[in-house]
Protein backbone atom coordinates (compact mmCIF):
# COMPACT_ATOMS: atom_id res chain seq x y z
CA UNK A 1 0.00 0.00 0.00
CA UNK A 2 1.34 3.41 -0.96
CA UNK A 3 0.46 6.56 0.96
CA UNK A 4 -0.70 9.06 -1.68
CA UNK A 5 -0.45 12.16 0.53
CA UNK A 6 2.93 12.09 2.25
CA UNK A 7 3.33 14.20 5.38
CA UNK A 8 4.88 17.51 4.20
CA UNK A 9 8.59 17.76 4.96
CA UNK A 10 8.35 21.22 6.51
CA UNK A 11 5.32 20.46 8.71
CA UNK A 12 6.26 19.25 12.19
CA UNK A 13 5.36 15.68 13.04
CA UNK A 14 3.16 14.59 15.93
CA UNK A 15 1.52 17.96 16.46
CA UNK A 16 -2.13 18.83 16.54
CA UNK A 17 -2.70 22.54 15.96
CA UNK A 18 -4.50 24.73 18.48
CA UNK A 19 -6.82 26.03 15.74
CA UNK A 20 -10.57 25.55 16.11
CA UNK A 21 -12.28 22.77 14.11
CA UNK A 22 -12.74 23.91 10.49
CA UNK A 23 -10.40 26.92 10.75
CA UNK A 24 -8.75 27.97 7.47
CA UNK A 25 -5.33 28.61 9.06
CA UNK A 26 -4.58 24.87 9.14
CA UNK A 27 -5.23 24.46 5.41
CA UNK A 28 -2.99 27.41 4.55
CA UNK A 29 -0.19 26.13 6.82
CA UNK A 30 -0.27 22.78 5.04
CA UNK A 31 -0.19 24.43 1.61
CA UNK A 32 2.79 26.59 2.63
CA UNK A 33 4.67 23.48 3.80
CA UNK A 34 3.85 21.64 0.57
CA UNK A 35 4.95 24.51 -1.69
CA UNK A 36 8.18 25.09 0.29
CA UNK A 37 9.00 21.45 -0.37
CA UNK A 38 7.98 21.49 -4.04
CA UNK A 39 10.04 24.61 -4.79
CA UNK A 40 12.88 23.42 -2.53
CA UNK A 41 13.18 26.64 -0.53
CA UNK A 42 12.35 25.30 2.95
CA UNK A 43 15.99 25.21 4.10
CA UNK A 44 16.46 28.94 3.51
CA UNK A 45 12.93 29.98 4.50
CA UNK A 46 12.19 32.40 7.31
CA UNK A 47 8.64 32.87 8.50
CA UNK A 48 7.50 36.02 10.29
CA UNK A 49 4.59 35.07 12.57
CA UNK A 50 1.92 37.63 13.53
CA UNK A 51 -0.02 38.50 16.64
CA UNK A 52 -3.28 36.65 16.02
CA UNK A 53 -4.37 33.04 15.97
CA UNK A 54 -1.29 32.17 13.86
CA UNK A 55 1.02 33.42 16.61
CA UNK A 56 1.99 29.80 17.27
CA UNK A 57 2.68 28.89 13.61
CA UNK A 58 6.25 28.05 14.65
CA UNK A 59 4.90 25.03 16.50
CA UNK A 60 3.67 23.63 13.20
CA UNK A 61 5.95 24.77 10.38
CA UNK A 62 9.42 23.30 10.60
CA UNK A 63 11.36 26.35 9.35
CA UNK A 64 13.08 29.33 10.97
CA UNK A 65 10.77 31.87 12.52
CA UNK A 66 10.76 35.39 13.97
CA UNK A 67 7.79 36.51 16.04
CA UNK A 68 6.56 39.96 15.13
CA UNK A 69 4.90 42.63 17.23
CA UNK A 70 1.29 43.12 16.16
CA UNK A 71 1.14 44.35 12.56
CA UNK A 72 4.88 44.82 12.08
CA UNK A 73 5.48 41.64 10.07
CA UNK A 74 6.51 43.28 6.84
CA UNK A 75 8.89 45.67 8.66
CA UNK A 76 10.69 42.64 10.12
CA UNK A 77 10.52 40.84 6.79
CA UNK A 78 12.09 43.91 5.13
CA UNK A 79 15.00 43.92 7.56
CA UNK A 80 15.60 40.19 7.20
CA UNK A 81 15.43 40.21 3.44
CA UNK A 82 17.69 43.27 3.04
CA UNK A 83 20.28 42.04 5.55
CA UNK A 84 20.30 38.56 4.09
CA UNK A 85 18.96 38.47 0.53
CA UNK A 86 19.62 34.71 0.37
CA UNK A 87 16.78 34.02 2.79
CA UNK A 88 13.30 33.26 1.53
CA UNK A 89 11.04 35.50 3.61
CA UNK A 90 7.34 35.01 4.29
CA UNK A 91 5.19 37.30 6.42
CA UNK A 92 2.04 35.50 7.59
CA UNK A 93 -0.63 37.92 8.84
CA UNK A 94 -4.31 38.16 9.71
CA UNK A 95 -6.63 40.96 8.64
CA UNK A 96 -6.55 42.67 12.04
CA UNK A 97 -2.76 42.50 11.98
CA UNK A 98 -2.15 43.50 8.36
CA UNK A 99 -4.95 45.95 7.64
CA UNK A 100 -5.54 47.66 10.99
CA UNK A 101 -2.59 48.16 13.36
CA UNK A 102 -0.08 47.23 10.63
CA UNK A 103 -1.46 49.37 7.80
CA UNK A 104 1.59 51.64 7.63
CA UNK A 105 4.05 48.72 7.43
CA UNK A 106 1.86 46.96 4.86
CA UNK A 107 1.52 49.99 2.60
CA UNK A 108 5.15 51.07 2.71
CA UNK A 109 6.74 47.62 2.33
CA UNK A 110 4.51 47.07 -0.70
CA UNK A 111 5.30 50.50 -2.07
CA UNK A 112 9.02 49.81 -1.70
CA UNK A 113 8.52 46.57 -3.60
CA UNK A 114 10.40 44.53 -1.01
CA UNK A 115 11.33 41.07 -2.25
CA UNK A 116 9.09 39.27 0.27
CA UNK A 117 5.89 37.22 0.19
CA UNK A 118 2.89 38.10 2.32
CA UNK A 119 0.26 35.50 3.16
CA UNK A 120 -2.77 37.47 4.26
CA UNK A 121 -5.51 35.53 6.07
CA UNK A 122 -8.75 37.49 5.81
CA UNK A 123 -11.43 36.10 8.12
CA UNK A 124 -13.30 39.41 8.51
CA UNK A 125 -12.77 39.52 12.31
CA UNK A 126 -10.10 39.68 15.01
CA UNK A 127 -10.06 35.94 15.65
CA UNK A 128 -7.71 35.42 18.57
CA UNK A 129 -9.12 38.12 20.81
CA UNK A 130 -12.75 37.04 20.50
CA UNK A 131 -14.24 38.11 17.19
CA UNK A 132 -14.15 41.92 17.29
CA UNK A 133 -14.85 44.00 14.18
CA UNK A 134 -11.87 44.34 11.83
CA UNK A 135 -11.44 46.81 8.95
CA UNK A 136 -12.39 43.88 6.69
CA UNK A 137 -15.70 43.10 8.47
CA UNK A 138 -18.61 43.12 6.02
CA UNK A 139 -21.41 45.70 6.22
CA UNK A 140 -24.18 44.44 8.53
CA UNK A 141 -21.93 41.66 9.83
CA UNK A 142 -22.47 41.16 13.56
CA UNK A 143 -19.32 40.93 15.69
CA UNK A 144 -18.67 41.33 19.41
CA UNK A 145 -17.96 45.06 18.87
CA UNK A 146 -20.65 45.58 16.21
CA UNK A 147 -23.48 43.54 17.69
CA UNK A 148 -26.05 45.30 15.50
CA UNK A 149 -23.95 44.79 12.39
CA UNK A 150 -21.25 46.97 10.85
CA UNK A 151 -22.72 50.34 10.05
CA UNK A 152 -20.99 52.33 7.28
CA UNK A 153 -21.91 55.70 8.82
CA UNK A 154 -20.27 54.71 12.09
CA UNK A 155 -17.55 52.24 11.12
CA UNK A 156 -16.72 52.91 7.47
CA UNK A 157 -16.68 50.36 4.69
CA UNK A 158 -14.90 47.00 4.33
CA UNK A 159 -11.27 47.77 3.50
CA UNK A 160 -9.90 46.21 0.31
CA UNK A 161 -6.28 46.52 1.24
CA UNK A 162 -4.97 43.96 -1.26
CA UNK A 163 -6.62 45.90 -4.09
CA UNK A 164 -4.91 49.03 -2.79
CA UNK A 165 -1.41 47.54 -2.75
CA UNK A 166 -1.96 45.69 -6.04
CA UNK A 167 -2.00 49.11 -7.74
CA UNK A 168 1.56 49.88 -6.56
CA UNK A 169 4.36 49.51 -9.13
CA UNK A 170 6.49 47.56 -6.62
CA UNK A 171 3.89 44.83 -6.18
CA UNK A 172 4.74 42.13 -8.71
CA UNK A 173 2.01 39.65 -7.88
CA UNK A 174 -1.28 39.83 -5.93
CA UNK A 175 -4.11 37.35 -5.93
CA UNK A 176 -7.20 36.75 -3.81
CA UNK A 177 -8.33 33.17 -3.18
CA UNK A 178 -10.48 31.17 -0.74
CA UNK A 179 -9.98 27.93 1.18
CA UNK A 180 -13.73 27.28 1.48
CA UNK A 181 -14.08 24.78 -1.39
CA UNK A 182 -11.82 22.09 -2.88
CA UNK A 183 -11.50 24.19 -6.09
CA UNK A 184 -10.58 27.26 -4.04
CA UNK A 185 -7.94 25.26 -2.16
CA UNK A 186 -6.36 24.17 -5.47
CA UNK A 187 -6.27 27.81 -6.62
CA UNK A 188 -4.77 28.84 -3.28
CA UNK A 189 -1.93 26.40 -3.80
CA UNK A 190 -1.34 27.72 -7.32
CA UNK A 191 -1.40 31.34 -6.12
CA UNK A 192 1.03 30.63 -3.25
CA UNK A 193 3.30 28.83 -5.72
CA UNK A 194 3.25 31.86 -8.05
CA UNK A 195 3.90 34.23 -5.15
CA UNK A 196 6.84 32.16 -3.90
CA UNK A 197 8.27 31.96 -7.43
CA UNK A 198 8.02 35.75 -7.71
CA UNK A 199 10.31 36.06 -4.70
CA UNK A 200 12.67 33.30 -5.88
CA UNK A 201 13.10 35.17 -9.17
CA UNK A 202 13.74 38.39 -7.22
CA UNK A 203 10.87 40.25 -8.89
CA UNK A 204 9.62 42.06 -5.77
CA UNK A 205 6.61 42.00 -3.48
CA UNK A 206 4.01 39.26 -3.72
CA UNK A 207 0.84 38.87 -1.69
CA UNK A 208 -1.89 36.24 -1.53
CA UNK A 209 -5.09 37.16 0.31
CA UNK A 210 -6.92 34.07 1.53
CA UNK A 211 -10.62 34.34 2.47
CA UNK A 212 -10.61 31.97 5.41
CA UNK A 213 -13.39 30.55 7.60
CA UNK A 214 -13.47 31.39 11.32
CA UNK A 215 -16.42 29.20 12.40
CA UNK A 216 -15.97 29.96 16.11
CA UNK A 217 -16.26 33.75 15.92
CA UNK A 218 -18.80 33.67 13.12
CA UNK A 219 -20.87 31.35 15.36
CA UNK A 220 -21.34 28.85 12.54
CA UNK A 221 -20.58 25.21 11.89
CA UNK A 222 -17.47 24.64 9.72
CA UNK A 223 -19.68 23.87 6.71
CA UNK A 224 -21.85 26.98 7.24
CA UNK A 225 -18.67 29.04 7.51
CA UNK A 226 -17.42 27.69 4.17
CA UNK A 227 -20.77 28.58 2.60
CA UNK A 228 -20.62 32.07 4.09
CA UNK A 229 -17.20 32.61 2.50
CA UNK A 230 -18.61 31.59 -0.89
CA UNK A 231 -21.98 33.33 -0.65
CA UNK A 232 -21.23 36.51 1.32
CA UNK A 233 -17.53 37.24 1.70
CA UNK A 234 -16.65 36.46 -1.92
CA UNK A 235 -19.24 39.01 -3.07
CA UNK A 236 -17.45 41.81 -1.22
CA UNK A 237 -13.94 40.48 -1.86
CA UNK A 238 -13.97 38.93 -5.33
CA UNK A 239 -11.46 36.12 -5.67
CA UNK A 240 -9.11 36.39 -8.63
CA UNK A 241 -5.83 37.80 -9.85
CA UNK A 242 -5.37 41.41 -8.73
CA UNK A 243 -2.09 42.14 -10.46
CA UNK A 244 0.65 40.23 -12.25
CA UNK A 245 3.59 42.41 -13.28
CA UNK A 246 6.08 39.55 -13.36
CA UNK A 247 6.74 39.67 -17.09
CA UNK A 248 7.35 43.41 -16.94
CA UNK A 249 9.71 42.97 -13.98
CA UNK A 250 11.61 40.18 -15.73
CA UNK A 251 12.22 42.49 -18.70
CA UNK A 252 13.46 45.23 -16.37
CA UNK A 253 15.88 42.78 -14.76
CA UNK A 254 17.21 41.41 -18.06
CA UNK B 1 -0.73 1.85 -13.71
CA UNK B 2 -3.44 4.41 -14.33
CA UNK B 3 -5.59 5.83 -11.55
CA UNK B 4 -8.61 3.76 -12.49
CA UNK B 5 -6.74 0.45 -12.11
CA UNK B 6 -5.83 1.33 -8.54
CA UNK B 7 -7.77 0.55 -5.38
CA UNK B 8 -7.86 3.33 -2.80
CA UNK B 9 -8.29 3.17 0.97
CA UNK B 10 -8.94 6.11 3.31
CA UNK B 11 -7.64 6.09 6.85
CA UNK B 12 -8.17 8.71 9.53
CA UNK B 13 -5.44 9.67 11.98
CA UNK B 14 -7.98 9.48 14.74
CA UNK B 15 -6.23 11.66 17.30
CA UNK B 16 -5.59 14.47 14.79
CA UNK B 17 -9.24 14.80 13.79
CA UNK B 18 -11.26 17.67 15.31
CA UNK B 19 -14.54 16.45 13.90
CA UNK B 20 -15.08 19.53 11.70
CA UNK B 21 -16.86 17.28 9.18
CA UNK B 22 -15.50 19.00 6.06
CA UNK B 23 -14.13 15.73 4.60
CA UNK B 24 -17.52 14.11 5.20
CA UNK B 25 -19.36 16.98 3.47
CA UNK B 26 -17.05 17.42 0.49
CA UNK B 27 -16.56 13.71 -0.37
CA UNK B 28 -18.73 13.12 -3.43
CA UNK B 29 -18.67 9.36 -2.89
CA UNK B 30 -20.01 9.48 0.69
CA UNK B 31 -17.07 7.45 1.90
CA UNK B 32 -16.84 9.06 5.33
CA UNK B 33 -19.09 9.55 8.34
CA UNK B 34 -18.81 10.94 11.87
CA UNK B 35 -17.98 8.23 14.36
CA UNK B 36 -20.31 7.56 17.28
CA UNK B 37 -17.14 7.36 19.40
CA UNK B 38 -14.91 10.20 20.58
CA UNK B 39 -11.16 10.56 20.29
CA UNK B 40 -8.72 11.70 22.98
CA UNK B 41 -9.72 15.37 22.42
CA UNK B 42 -13.41 14.57 22.78
CA UNK B 43 -14.30 14.97 19.11
CA UNK B 44 -16.49 12.66 17.05
CA UNK B 45 -13.75 11.87 14.55
CA UNK B 46 -14.42 11.00 10.91
CA UNK B 47 -14.30 7.36 9.93
CA UNK B 48 -14.71 5.50 6.62
CA UNK B 49 -18.29 4.22 6.25
CA UNK B 50 -17.93 2.84 2.72
CA UNK B 51 -14.18 2.53 2.13
CA UNK B 52 -14.74 0.58 -1.09
CA UNK B 53 -16.35 3.63 -2.76
CA UNK B 54 -13.14 5.74 -2.62
CA UNK B 55 -11.94 6.84 -6.07
CA UNK B 56 -8.74 8.52 -4.87
CA UNK B 57 -9.79 12.08 -5.79
CA UNK B 58 -7.94 13.36 -2.67
CA UNK B 59 -10.57 16.01 -1.89
CA UNK B 60 -10.81 14.88 1.76
CA UNK B 61 -7.05 15.39 2.18
CA UNK B 62 -7.28 18.87 0.66
CA UNK B 63 -10.14 20.17 2.80
CA UNK B 64 -8.82 18.72 6.08
CA UNK B 65 -7.28 21.56 8.12
CA UNK B 66 -5.54 19.06 10.41
CA UNK B 67 -3.67 16.57 8.18
CA UNK B 68 -5.90 13.88 9.64
CA UNK B 69 -6.73 12.01 6.42
CA UNK B 70 -4.50 9.48 4.70
CA UNK B 71 -5.29 8.01 1.30
CA UNK B 72 -3.52 4.77 0.35
CA UNK B 73 -3.41 3.13 -3.07
CA UNK B 74 -2.73 -0.43 -4.17
C1 LIG C 1 0.17 45.99 20.20
C2 LIG C 1 -0.89 44.97 20.42
N1 LIG C 1 -2.19 45.34 20.47
C3 LIG C 1 -3.16 44.42 20.63
C4 LIG C 1 -2.84 43.10 20.74
C5 LIG C 1 -3.97 42.09 20.95
N2 LIG C 1 -4.23 41.27 19.79
C6 LIG C 1 -3.70 40.06 19.67
S1 LIG C 1 -4.20 39.26 18.29
C7 LIG C 1 -5.20 40.55 17.84
C8 LIG C 1 -6.06 40.51 16.62
C9 LIG C 1 -5.69 39.50 15.62
O1 LIG C 1 -6.63 39.44 14.59
P1 LIG C 1 -6.24 39.02 13.12
O2 LIG C 1 -4.98 39.70 12.70
O3 LIG C 1 -7.42 39.24 12.24
O4 LIG C 1 -5.86 37.48 13.19
P2 LIG C 1 -6.75 36.20 13.51
O5 LIG C 1 -6.62 35.97 14.98
O6 LIG C 1 -8.15 36.49 13.07
O7 LIG C 1 -6.12 35.10 12.72
C10 LIG C 1 -5.11 41.58 18.78
C11 LIG C 1 -5.85 42.84 18.69
C12 LIG C 1 -1.49 42.73 20.68
N3 LIG C 1 -1.10 41.44 20.73
N4 LIG C 1 -0.53 43.67 20.51
S1 LIG D 1 -10.72 31.89 16.42
FE1 LIG D 1 -11.12 31.74 14.21
S2 LIG D 1 -9.13 32.18 13.21
FE2 LIG D 1 -8.74 31.68 15.37
S3 LIG D 1 -8.31 29.47 15.45
FE3 LIG D 1 -10.51 29.72 15.85
S4 LIG D 1 -11.49 29.55 13.83
FE4 LIG D 1 -9.30 29.94 13.49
Amino acid sequence: MKLENQWPKYYKKNVVTHYCPGCGHGIVHRIIAEVLEELDVGKRALLVCPAGCAVLAYHYLDIDVIESAHGRGTAIATGVSRANPDLFVISYQGDGDLSAIGTAETIHSANRGENITVIFINNAVYGMTGGQMAPTTLLDQGTTTSPLGRNAALDGYPLHITDVVAAFPGVAYAERVTVATPGGIKKTKKAITNAFQTQIEGLGYSIVEVLSPCPTNWKMTPLQACRWVVEEMSKEYKPGLLTDKREEKRKLKA
Amino acid sequence: MSKKDKVFTVKIRRDYCKGCGLCIEFCKQDVLQASANMNSMGYHYAEPAQPESCIGCMICTMVCPDLAVEVYSE
